[in-house]
């Protein structure tokens, strides 16, 4: 699940960069860059859940 | 619009940015101080001695290779093309500042205030990790910190890199705009934090075997509300020096800046105590503390942009933000931040950054701006995050980062100092005792 995460990280960064580079038009590059930083959340998510102590495990 | 150039300075402006310059390391004084006051007695001069190290390591490493990669606007880069852009990804100047002359122009003002900021930004992982990170551990770390991954961003910022080149090549605004550094600064150091916190785990007793946290409490909150004073006299001049050097304002807008720097801090400290006040019956000064340094840090990205009243604005949601991320993180996500390094770095940095677009009235174009801030901010979350953390985690495979558990139970300052900071106290301790 880490993984999957930091590979959702690099995606929606990579998707953000491909957005600015590629799209010409403000409102695609708009959707597309949310659309990245959206997939970055979604990477947090798993990070932050594959980060979590094991049950019965106090640190 | 073009990035704007390290600005030519009058011998006056020379010397007010030079004096400027030298508050800097005040702020290091008071994030050092704001983290051992938040600690525990037993690691509190392996928490200074920590600092001291850090700042050393970080001034010295950045000489060593840290410039070469981070370069100053203008000066020679590597490139690549897509369509008709150019993007400028990292510096190829010389290492240990070879031909690099040190003769008061703004460019050599610039190289000086980047010695001390490294260090800043490589103090914030050890609030994190306070109290279980091991010294030699956190020297191998902030090498890391001060040799790859601040100079690459700050390249990107404020070396002429493509993120300051948004505006010229995709016309968004003037580009990604941070005056005082609270992205290339303050994120990269509060994401350092979370790869760090991640890759130690919490410290014993912090969780029961149910995952509800036990409250540790500061061991000294006048170190905290002192070092919150001596942080603000450091941003005062980061701020400043920063605005001119990096985003090139006027030696005119230096009392704006220091006006917007203190309301955000001030605003920022208050809504922290009233918050804390009405949840819990009386004003928390951690979290007070931690919500006046996050007023600090999303004050210094766009201090020479905004209006007083917006300063305000900006402090005020910083400290709520910091006073409920805390929580969160603690509670939540099971994340042991015993300085709220994360919050106040990572959290508050990315407002301050956010608020640029928002609020910030720029000479120049501003369409686009906020596109441009968000494009930095998601690299700093898609690059700069996986980066540290995967560079901290190679680290820790190579060399584990996390003290032992009897040095953990013994206290950082016996275990790895052989001295305590207080050898006339004695202490008692029930947090190793299950619950």
């Amino acid at each position: 699940m880490k993984l999957a995460g930091f590979f959702l990280l690099l995606a929606g960064g990579g998707l953000v960069l491909t957005a600015v580079a590629l799209l010409a038009s403000p409102l695609s590059r708009t959707i597309f860059v949310l659309a990245g930083a959206g997939v970055e959340a979604l990477g947090m998510v798993l990070v932050a859940r594959a980060h979590l102590p094991k049950h019965g495990d106090r640190g | 619009m073009t990035p704007l150039p390290i600005p030519t300075l009058s011998e006056t402006s020379t010397a007010l940015c030079f004096v400027l310059i030298l508050l800097v390391p005040l702020a290091g004084a008071g994030v050092a101080l704001i983290n051992t006051g938040l600690g525990r007695s037993r690691s509190a001069a392996h928490s200074m001695m920590t600092s001291l190290v850090v700042i050393a390591i970080a001034a010295l490493v950045y000489f060593a290779c840290g410039f070469s990669w981070q370069g100053l606007v203008g000066r020679s880069a590597h490139l690549f093309t897509i369509g008709h852009a150019g993007w400028n990804w990292i510096a190829a100047e010389s290492f240990f500042m070879r031909g690099l002359a040190l003769d008061g122009s703004p460019a050599s003002l610039a190289v000086l205030l980047q010695l001390f900021t490294v260090g800043l930004a490589a103090l914030i992982p050890v609030g994190a990790g306070a109290e279980r990170w091991r010294l030699g551990a956190i020297c191998a770390s902030t090498a890391l910190l001060a040799g790859w991954t601040y100079p690459l961003f700050a390249h990107w910022v404020w070396g002429g890199g493509w993120l300051a080149q948004l505006g010229t090549n995709y016309g968004l605004g003037r580009g990604f705009v941070d005056a005082g550094g609270s992205s290339t600064i303050q994120v990269v150091g509060g994401l350092t934090a979370l790869s760090i916190a991640w890759i130690l785990g919490p410290r014993r007793g912090k969780y029961s075997a149910q995952g509800m946290p036990a409250a540790i409490p500061a061991h000294n909150t006048v170190f905290v509300i002192f070092g919150c004073v001596l942080a603000l006299v450091g941003w005062l001049g980061l701020n400043s020096a920063g605005a001119l050097l990096f985003a090139g304002v006027g030696v005119e807008r230096v009392v704006l800046i220091a006006v917007n720097t203190m309301l955000a801090a001030a605003s920022a400290g208050l809504t922290a105590a009233i918050i804390t006040r009405l949840r819990f019956g009386k004003p928390d000064a951690s979290l007070t503390a931690n919500g006046w340094m996050g007023g600090l840090v999303a004050s210094s990205a766009g201090c020479a942009f905004v209006k007083p009243a917006v300063a305000v604005i900006v402090g005020s949601v910083a400290g709520g933000l910091v006073v409920f991320t805390i929580e969160w993180l603690e509670f939540k996500l099971k994340i042991d931040d015993p300085g709220g390094a994360i919050s106040v770095h990572a959290v508050g940095g990315i407002w301050g950054v956010l608020a640029v677009g928002l609020f910030a009235q720029i000479p120049g174009e501003n369409a686009g701006q906020l596109l441009a801030q968000i494009v930095g901010i998601a690299t700093l979350v898609g690059f700069v995050l996986p980066m540290t953390y995967g560079l901290n985690w190679l680290l820790n495979r190579l060399y584990p980062q996390r003290v032992a558990v009897g040095g953990e139970r013994q206290g950082m300052d016996l275990h790895e100092l052989g001295a305590e900071a207080y050898p006339e106290f004695v202490t008692h301790s029930d947090e190793f005792i299950p619950r």
